[in-house]
């Protein structure tokens, strides 16, 4: 533990990654570019949310990271050891206990509060970037607010599948200004962008960070005649029988039996604790 | 029957354009006066700097004195050289239009025929999905592509084709002005008369103005009323599109059109 | 309604040691609405050269040439354009039109230019179409694959489309048939009697004779070898 400094990056890094962050917060969606660090960790392993975390982290904090929802996958365990290790805080599965949040791919079914902060992992920041694959004219174009090419993206989608088929990172608008990536998280959970906590996104091979202070605007793109939908699968938990949380299809056996269950474990096991059962469960 | 031209002011003056690459003309001193309905026609040999113009005039390339006026839909002349970025670029997407000469530069070859005549309108605020549609299919009618070809990629059109559905793309939003490069360079003769035909109808019903730089002088014939003629940078002769060719007054004029070989 | 003061021409051959050739000086004429006059003058002489200078095509040097109150010497390019359209006509001997576009919409164009209705314009065309014995499954083709004759037809049309007040005409009854000939005389002397004024180039002595009010001998402006 003595051999690191506190969260592992160095004092000048964490100045210059605040820095960053706090241009963020100023600039709602707006991409501001950092000296991402190399982490012990491999790009695509979180890195950008690592840095991030790292900075903002204070030993009174607590800690809870998790991965598609689910606190206890390879990704979410290691990061949690890592600053359990380089920072010694205290760390939580528990989402209403936690102060600092780290994620990837999903926004927790409990709703955030003031003074927590949503840290998330971003591997793409740029939501232009499968259209127009010059990054100085897609600078270009958030400056001057061309946003024409992110309508012609869904306008594909309709012409092709008759309905906006674009099921996760699906761009929003901040405070009627930056069109931005809010990382892969479904569809499902863009309504909670707008939210009482911070949200702090890190890309740490792409080096950007962006942020979303709280209670900010943020409106999914649409058609008037194709209105943003925030759906999921039609069916209820089947360990805890909740009909409003974000469901994963888990394939059971090789004959393909498949059950549907929440995404977010805490949420999950919280309400099995309180007693809600679904139809697995109360098999069980 | 009342004539359209005479009773509106000027749509485009231009005064004392020059662009220098390093010491070498790109274009110098360039002045002219564009009025609504017209159609120009800018005629030279390759390097003769006509399409160094006509970047130049769209705003494509910096340029070193002069000024490009244009009069907005307020009816007041701006120079757009002037203008900030923001301003041009919606210039571009609104009230001008620019044909490439290769329609791949004009038009997005990994997004549908559809979505690619659909953009500007989506660039200038359209959001209903059905409108959107419903006016790509009329455009893709005018420039005679089927309605069945709305979700193709242009990857998958003939060459003619990219190109009809570059000037739709452009004129959806009814721009005031257009610049076109070489419109009908390396399409079939064919294909050239049918697009030249669609040009003829478009600008007459839409009351269009646009400049056309082209090699071809058969094509500024049945295109344009004016012609003005480059050579190594500099204009050397302006004219009635007709008077130009059949009285040209300069040498080099006279040496280009009686270099065209008569069919 | 057309009137020359003055007009002298030279063509300056940049590409052949700057040879200059005179090939007008001194042309004077008039021609007043409802009269028709007939440009004469052997092979050479320069009708054909003051027919384009009347209507812009090629550049007077010098002099004044009005039409309904537009000098086309002085005037900018936009001016002469209006003229064409409104108020000057012309049928020369060549067709000049995009190819694919059909005989219709050739003959209706000049209408179409000057805003008129779709239909009303078409249906003008037809008229004339009619009038001058083309058959009507040529209307929808291209005329560029037509006979000279037919071609000479199709000009014709296109060139009385409007009712232009000043008429420029280039051998309108070359390679027409009697039947023909006799429809385009009497679209002339039509054209007379709303008031056209009318210059033309007849080759044909009798057609000359039965529509041209006077002649004017051009041979008198050619300047004489220096």
């Amino acid at each position: 533990m003595n051999s690191y400094n506190f969260a592992y990056l160095d004092e000048q890094t964490k100045r210059m990654i605040r820095r960053a962050i706090l241009k963020g917060l100023a600039v709602p969606g707006y991409q501001v570019p950092f000296a991402s660090r190399e982490m012990p960790m491999p790009y695509g392993w979180g890195t950008g949310g690592v840095q991030v975390s790292a900075a903002i982290m204070t030993p009174a904090d607590r800690f809870k990271v998790i991965d598609q929802g689910s606190d206890d996958t390879t990704n979410a365990v290691s990061i949690r050891r890592f600053f359990e290790r380089t920072a010694g805080v205290e760390v939580t599965e528990t989402t209403t206990e936690a102060t600092v949040i780290q994620t990837r791919h999903r926004i927790p079914e409990m709703p955030l509060t003031s003074g927590q902060i949503l840290v998330y992992q971003v591997p793409i920041p740029e939501p232009l970037r499968f259209l127009e694959p010059s990054e100085v004219e897609t600078r270009k174009m958030h400056s001057l607010e061309e946003y024409g090419l992110m309508h012609v993206k869904l306008y594909e989608d309709i012409s092709q599948h008759g309905a906006i088929a674009t099921a996760y990172a699906y761009p929003v608008k901040v405070e009627g200004r930056y069109v931005m990536d809010p990382s892969p998280i479904p569809k499902f959970d863009n309504p909670k962008l707008e939210s009482p906590a911070i949200q702090l996104f890190g890309a740490g091979r792409e080096q950007r960070i962006y942020a979303l202070p709280p209670h900010t605007r943020v409106v999914s793109l649409d058609f008037e005649d194709f209105p943003f939908e925030a759906n999921k699968a039609d069916a209820a938990c089947e360990l805890c029988a909740a009909d409003t949380s974000y469901l994963d299809e888990v394939i059971m056996d090789d004959a393909g039996h498949r059950m549907f269950v929440c995404s977010d474990t805490d949420f999950c096991a919280s309400r099995r604790a309180a007693g809600h059962a679904g139809i697995q469960e109360a098999a069980i | 029957m009342k004539d359209m031209a005479p009773d509106t002011g000027v749509l485009l003056s231009v005064r004392g354009l020059s662009k220098f690459y390093g010491p070498r003309i790109g274009c110098k001193d360039v002045s002219f006066d564009l009025y609504p309905g017209e159609v120009m026609g800018i005629v030279g040999e390759s390097g003769s700097g006509k399409s160094t113009l006509l970047n130049c005039l769209a705003g494509h390339l910096p340029t070193d004195h002069g000024e490009v006026l244009f009069s907005g839909r307020d009816g007041g002349l701006r120079d757009t050289l002037q203008m900030s970025e923001p301003e041009r670029r919606m210039l571009g997407r609104t009230d001008w239009a620019f044909v490439h000469q290769h329609a791949r530069d004009g038009l997005r070859m990994n997004v549908s025929a559809g979505g690619n005549v659909g953009e500007r309108q989506m660039a200038v605020g359209a959001r209903h999905y059905g409108a959107i549609r419903d006016s790509a299919i009329d455009w893709l009618g005018r420039v005679e592509i089927a309605e069945d070809r709305i979700d193709d990629r242009p990857t998958a059109f003939s060459g003619g084709m990219q190109q009809r559905l570059q000037i739709a793309r452009n004129l959806i939003t009814g721009p005031r002005l257009v610049f076109m490069d070489e419109p009908t360079g390396g399409l079939d003769v064919s294909v050239q008369a049918r697009l030249l035909d669609l040009l003829r109808g478009l600008v007459r019903e839409m009351g269009l103005s646009a400049v056309i730089v082209t090699h071809d002088l058969a094509v500024v014939r049945l295109l344009a009323d004016r012609l003005m003629v480059m050579k190594d940078g500099h204009v050397v002769e302006t004219g009635l599109t007709d008077q130009v060719l059949d009285d040209p007054q300069h040498g080099y004029t006279q040496l280009l059109v009686s270099s065209v070989l008569q069919v | 309604m057309i009137e020359l003061r003055n007009v002298s021409k030279e063509f300056v051959l940049h590409n052949q040691d700057s040879a200059v050739i005179p090939v007008m000086q001194g042309a004077e004429l008039q021609v007043h609405p409802g009269e028709c006059v007939a440009l004469t003058g052997n092979s050479g002489a320069g009708k054909s050269t003051l027919m384009r200078m009347v209507y812009g095509n090629y550049l007077a040097d010098d002099g004044a040439i009005v039409v309904d109150g537009v000098d086309l010497v002085q005037a900018e390019p936009r001016a002469i354009l209006s003229l064409r359209r409104q108020s000057l006509g012309y049928v020369s001997q060549f067709l000049r039109v995009v190819p694919r576009v059909p005989t219709l919409e050739v003959v209706a164009e000049p209408l179409l230019r000057l805003r008129v209705e779709r239909d009303a314009a078409i249906a003008r065309a037809e008229e004339l179409l009619m009038l001058l014995n083309l058959p009507q499954r040529l209307w929808s083709l291209s005329p560029i694959t037509f006979s000279g004759g037919e071609q000479q037809r199709v000009n014709i049309a296109r060139g009385f489309a409007h009712s232009y007040p000043a008429l420029l005409l280039d051998e309108p009854t070359a390679s027409l048939d009697p039947l023909n000939r006799a429809v385009v005389l009497s679209l002339i002397e039509a054209a007379k009697a709303r008031g056209a004024a009318i210059l033309g180039i007849f080759h044909d002595a009798e057609a000359r004779a039965q529509v041209c009010d006077r002649s004017i001998d051009v041979s008198q402006f050619t300047p004489r070898a220096a």
